[in-house]
């Protein structure tokens, strides 16, 4: 594998950065540029951006700031949010984005999918995923942006996440929702059996709250972790993270 | 100094742009052929899928243009793939100004497919600013033929050539534009070579 991947999450609400916890409450951590050169700086491995309010109000992912951002880093990042067409997709990565992550678009119609891998390549399309433990198995919720709207999407995780990456998805990021914002570990778990079932990169999300939980992930098969609370609020230094992990025996990018 | 970037549509134009315009260079983006013979500087960008990409160069009528190239010019990803002879993506002919043909990296527990993420080169190239133990990231499922042109070399369970150089151009597995302060060097060093 390569060096595993640090990889900050930053949700983009109406032009700025936001966190909530478990989905809910955003609170504002800042200016979307600035925190892309920061966590540049501090020797993040990519970026993502989340355009949290766009799948649920059925509006696209604004692309300026994507070029304002493309414009300072020089590490990839991916952009998610409101991209349920070819032509969107193209605007995000003609924005100077690296790849694009498509979630609950991708629901509603599988085919968008093949779509954007045939047009720019599987290593350009990510599946987000949405994944709570219920009765019968983990399975896969929509519109997560908006707890007014979101819902159970009728379908097991690992049977999506097969069939997305046989449509063509070169990467996925599994977020296990009720880990989002707690701080209490990955679901390594979930991670391992998701890792197991497809056959490309799996970065976990939802959970970090302390090295040892980046270093767990890593162990259970993810190639990259993605953490927002912790980053955001300066609880972890991503090269005092990356130290950690070195020392541990795990190939980070120094 | 001209700079003239393959307009193929599809594919991450902006962040090459931007890439050399952090070095000062104001890169244009053209599917003109004789803008692309002006240039003093050619590159040949890829994010995408192979099918398209020969498809758009040859609806432009720009396959023959970018093989008479003299000056000097830069592949990058799929814009490496695309100078060989034929590649496993959609099963189709390239270019043909490097003998080989691109083949499918195959999956394996501990190597998921895309090979997507920071490696190490294992074969550094410091003429082009490329030092041992640099990480420079990749973004690939298809992998150039390991051969006389190789000059930087990376590992995914077999050799990925990273980097290589043949007559007038220099091309790139990795993305220069999005691999750091290593990146930013190997554009710099193309930008400043003499062939």
């Amino acid at each position: 594998m390569p060096a595993r991947r640090i990889i900050p999450c930053l949700d983009v609400k109406d032009g700025r950065v936001v966190k909530g916890v478990q989905f809910r409450d955003h609170r504002d951590v800042g200016d979307i540029v600035e925190n892309a050169t920061r966590y540049s700086a501090e020797g993040a491995d990519e970026l993502v951006f989340y355009d949290i309010t766009a799948s649920p109000e059925g509006r696209s992912v604004d692309t300026a700031w994507i070029e304002r951002v493309s414009r300072v880093i020089d590490i990839p990042f991916a952009v998610a949010g409101g991209i349920r067409d070819l032509a969107t997709a193209e605007a995000v990565l003609e924005a100077g984005a690296d790849k694009v992550s498509v979630n609950s678009p991708a629901l509603a119609r599988p085919e968008l999918i093949d779509e954007l891998a045939a047009a720019f390549g599987a290593q350009c399309v990510v599946i987000g995923v949405d994944s709570m433990r219920e009765e019968g198995g983990y399975r896969v919720w929509r519109n997560t942006g908006d707890p007014e709207r979101s819902d159970e999407a009728g379908r097991l995780t690992l049977d999506w996440l097969r069939e997305a990456t046989r449509r063509g998805a070169g990467e996925v990021v599994l977020n296990c929702m009720r880990k989002d914002g707690v701080r209490d570990g990955y679901d390594c778990e979930h991670l391992q059996e998701v890792v197991a079932a497809v056959t490309v990169p799996v970065i976990a999300s939802g959970g970090a709250g302390a090295p040892r939980h980046f270093r767990e992930a890593f162990e259970h098969g993810a190639s990259g972790a993605l953490a927002a609370t912790v980053f955001h609020d300066r609880l972890i230094a991503i090269p005092d993270l990356k130290q950690d992990l070195l020392a541990n025996g795990i190939e980070v990018r120094p | 100094m001209t700079l003239a970037i393959v307009d193929l549509d599809y594919g991450n134009i902006a962040s090459i742009r931007h890439a050399f315009a952090r070095l000062g260079v104001d890169a244009e983006v053209t599917a003109d052929a004789d803008a692309l013979r002006a240039a003093d500087r050619v590159v040949l960008p890829g994010v995408g899928a192979a099918g398209h990409a020969m498809a758009r160069l040859r609806e432009r009528d720009l396959a023959d243009t970018i093989r008479a190239l003299e000056c000097p010019a830069l592949g990058i990803c799929l814009g490496m793939q695309l100078l060989f002879e034929r590649t496993d993506e959609n099963d189709i002919e390239c270019l043909g100004l490097i003998p080989g043909r691109v083949r499918a990296l195959q999956p394996a527990a501990t190597r998921p497919i895309p090979h997507m993420g920071w490696s190490a080169l294992s074969l550094p190239d410091p003429a082009a600013g490329l030092a041992a133990g640099d990480y420079v990231y990749f973004a690939h499922s298809f992998a150039c033929p390991d051969g006389e042109a190789t000059v930087a070399r990376a590992d995914y369970g077999e050799p990925i050539p990273a980097a290589l150089r043949q007559g007038n151009w220099w091309a790139a597995q990795f993305h220069p534009e999005r691999s750091g302060a290593a990146g930013a060097r190997y554009l710099q060093a193309f930008l400043e070579w003499q062939p």
